[in-house]
């Protein structure tokens, strides 16, 4: 019996085996190789051809081909990426903009999640369905439906006017503001979600507790709730951070054109000054900049995963 | 955790919810506005909607996403369900870091960083850009995220109703084809919905790998927003909100009669 038993295990496991190697090839070829083929590029020239940088891996050449394809290799992009003060700027304007706009979404987000997650069960379910729902309509719609708003003669000057707090109409589109309420909009789902979800499974004993031996609400908020909700607080930040630094949509449409973020910097270099060697560079830098933070995230993410009660089922 | 909302509490929701929606509501009204001028309201109308029938573009791009979205996310879906199939079931296997890495980096990536090495790839290998490279390009970003809400159904599924089958003489393969798949098929539902609508919105990534003749409705409202707000542009956000709503209203009462909670 036991002997079959231990047949049958092995098989399931030949089973998953076999089940890994077509997602597995999928990602390998259509994710991991395109990141060695642009670190490849990022270390090429710029020339007038197709495709429109030097060398070429010329694997007819054989053993030649290859030697050659080596030598032509120089670091001269990332040379260009510290010499000019455009890139520098750039990479520091992302770095900043993610930061403050994350420490927006988290002011914004966390009353929003701690609220949600005290209404009652029913009402919860639906709550956290009106926080998807934008999120599944078109990101570029929503950062178009701003523009309609922030426009000089939009619906936010009209309101501004007629209250009377302002006498002539402000500029908001081109300016940082506008970038910031662009992002904050587009990334609030991705924040209020992870906090729901920490803040949703805290035990209400634990606050009752601290009531009961007669701690004030907002001592038992410090020191428990926001404690017990730092995993929420960590996936959301990093899960609104990592994109945000790379962001080309909302400062595209929303900001000025004389201060680019690094997402702009890459399409610029790739698209209008047809570049590549250099984008693949600023590419790379950008990939350095953010590969902590993604290693955080996704050892939170294989953590949570493994904390879950529903695992203990295997 | 003890239930009651405070007064704060609800203000904080309302306000956020508000945030939320209103632009979103301010455009579909606009959408409805007779006047050329969007600011001005000149009474209701379907002209913009009418206008748009003529936008033969704007019609085309519409149709080239929804045949990429269409695509894409039901490979994805494939794709998807079984990368997650193997984080949950595979226990620990050598490359399990590397695999998992793959599936999670995707979903945080900077899209112009996936857009561009996707590109680069299909450059390297020769393959003209187009309808079908930004089909590949989607794929494998919505996968990843089939995966996650798959594995977080899967988690949660009680693998002993599998196993109760298999000690009765089924095969594993049709276990898990005729008693896990369909009990876990809201979650994939749920994937797949959020693949083709992944795919509909995507502008930075498909403007990478696009070519000629294959212009996403994105990358053609782009192009128009870039000059200014117009009212045709309304109307077909406005249709792709309904769209969406209608979908996700639907795949939400689907799950509820299913008797599942589902994974949204």
């Amino acid at each position: 019996m036991s002997k079959a038993l231990r047949r049958d295990a092995r098989r399931r496991a030949w089973n998953v085996r076999a089940v890994i190697l077509l997602p597995a090839l999928w990602l390998a070829v259509f994710f991991l190789v395109p990141f060695l083929i642009v670190l490849k590029i990022s270390l090429s020239q710029t020339v007038i051809a197709q495709p429109p940088y030097i060398p070429v891996l010329d694997l007819a050449a054989g053993w030649q081909g290859v030697k050659d394809f080596v030598a032509g290799l120089s670091p001269e992009s990332y040379g260009l990426l510290g010499s000019d003060d455009l890139y520098y700027t750039s990479y520091l304007r992302s770095l900043s903009i993610a930061a403050f706009s994350v420490a927006i979404l988290l002011v914004i987000g966390y009353p929003m999640a701690y609220g949600i997650s005290r209404a009652p069960r029913r009402v919860q379910a639906i709550l956290v369905l009106a926080v998807i729902l934008p999120f599944l309509t078109a990101f570029l719609i929503r950062i178009y439906a701003w523009i309609n708003i922030l426009q000089r003669d939009g619906l936010l000057n009209k309101v501004l006017l007629t209250l009377g707090l302002v006498h002539e109409p402000p500029i908001w589109l081109s300016t940082d503001t506008a970038i910031y309420i662009g992002i904050v909009y587009s990334y609030l789902p991705f924040m209020v979600l992870p906090l729901y979800a920490s803040l949703e499974k805290m035990d209400g004993a634990l606050l009752e507790a601290a009531a009961d031996l007669g701690c004030p609400w907002w001592k038992s908020f410090w020191l428990v709730t926001v404690p017990l909700s730092l995993p929420g607080v960590m996936a959301g930040v990093l899960l609104c951070f990592i994109p945000i630094v790379g962001e080309f949509v909302v400062p595209d449409l929303l900001g000025g054109s004389d201060a680019l973020m690094i997402g702009q910097t890459l399409w610029t270099e790739f698209f209008l000054n047809k570049d590549w060697p250099v984008a693949s560079a600023v590419a790379v830098a950008l990939l350095l900049l953010l590969i902590v933070p993604i290693v955080i995230y996704q050892h939170l993410q294989v953590r949570a995963l493994a904390n879950d009660p529903g695992k203990a089922g295997l | 955790m003890r239930r009651g909302l405070s007064a704060f509490n609800i203000t904080a929701v309302t306000l956020g919810l508000a945030f939320l929606y209103l632009p979103v509501v301010i455009l579909v009204i606009n959408s409805f506005n007779a006047s050329r001028l969007v600011t001005v309201w000149g009474g209701w109308s379907l002209r913009w909607y009418a206008e748009l029938l003529n936008d033969s573009a704007m019609l085309e791009a519409a149709w080239t996403s929804i045949r990429i979205g269409l695509l894409s996310a039901t490979a994805a879906t494939v794709l998807g369900t079984l990368a997650a199939v193997v984080l949950v079931r595979a226990g620990r296997f050598r490359g399990r870091t590397l695999f998992t890495g793959m599936v999670y980096a995707p979903l945080v990536m900077p899209e112009v960083i996936t857009g561009l090495s996707l590109l680069l790839l299909f450059v390297a290998a020769g393959i003209d850009r187009g309808f079908w490279t930004v089909t590949l390009a989607h794929t494998t970003v919505t996968m990843c995220f089939v995966t996650v809400v798959v594995q977080a159904r899967l988690i949660s599924f009680d693998i002993g109703l599998e196993e109760a089958a298999m000690d009765l003489g089924c095969p594993p393969l049709k276990a898990f084809l005729t008693i896990t798949l369909p009990l876990i098929f809201p979650a994939i539902a749920a994937g797949w919905m959020l693949a083709f609508t992944l795919s509909l919105d995507d502008l930075v990534i498909a403007s990478f790998t696009t070519g000629p003749g294959a212009t996403t409705l994105p990358i053609r409202i782009y192009s128009e927003v870039r000059l200014g707000v117009k009212p045709q542009i309304n109307a077909i956000c406005t249709i792709m909100i309904a769209v969406v709503a209608v979908g996700v209203i639907v795949a939400a009462v689907a799950t509820k009669r299913r008797g599942s909670t589902g994974s949204f």
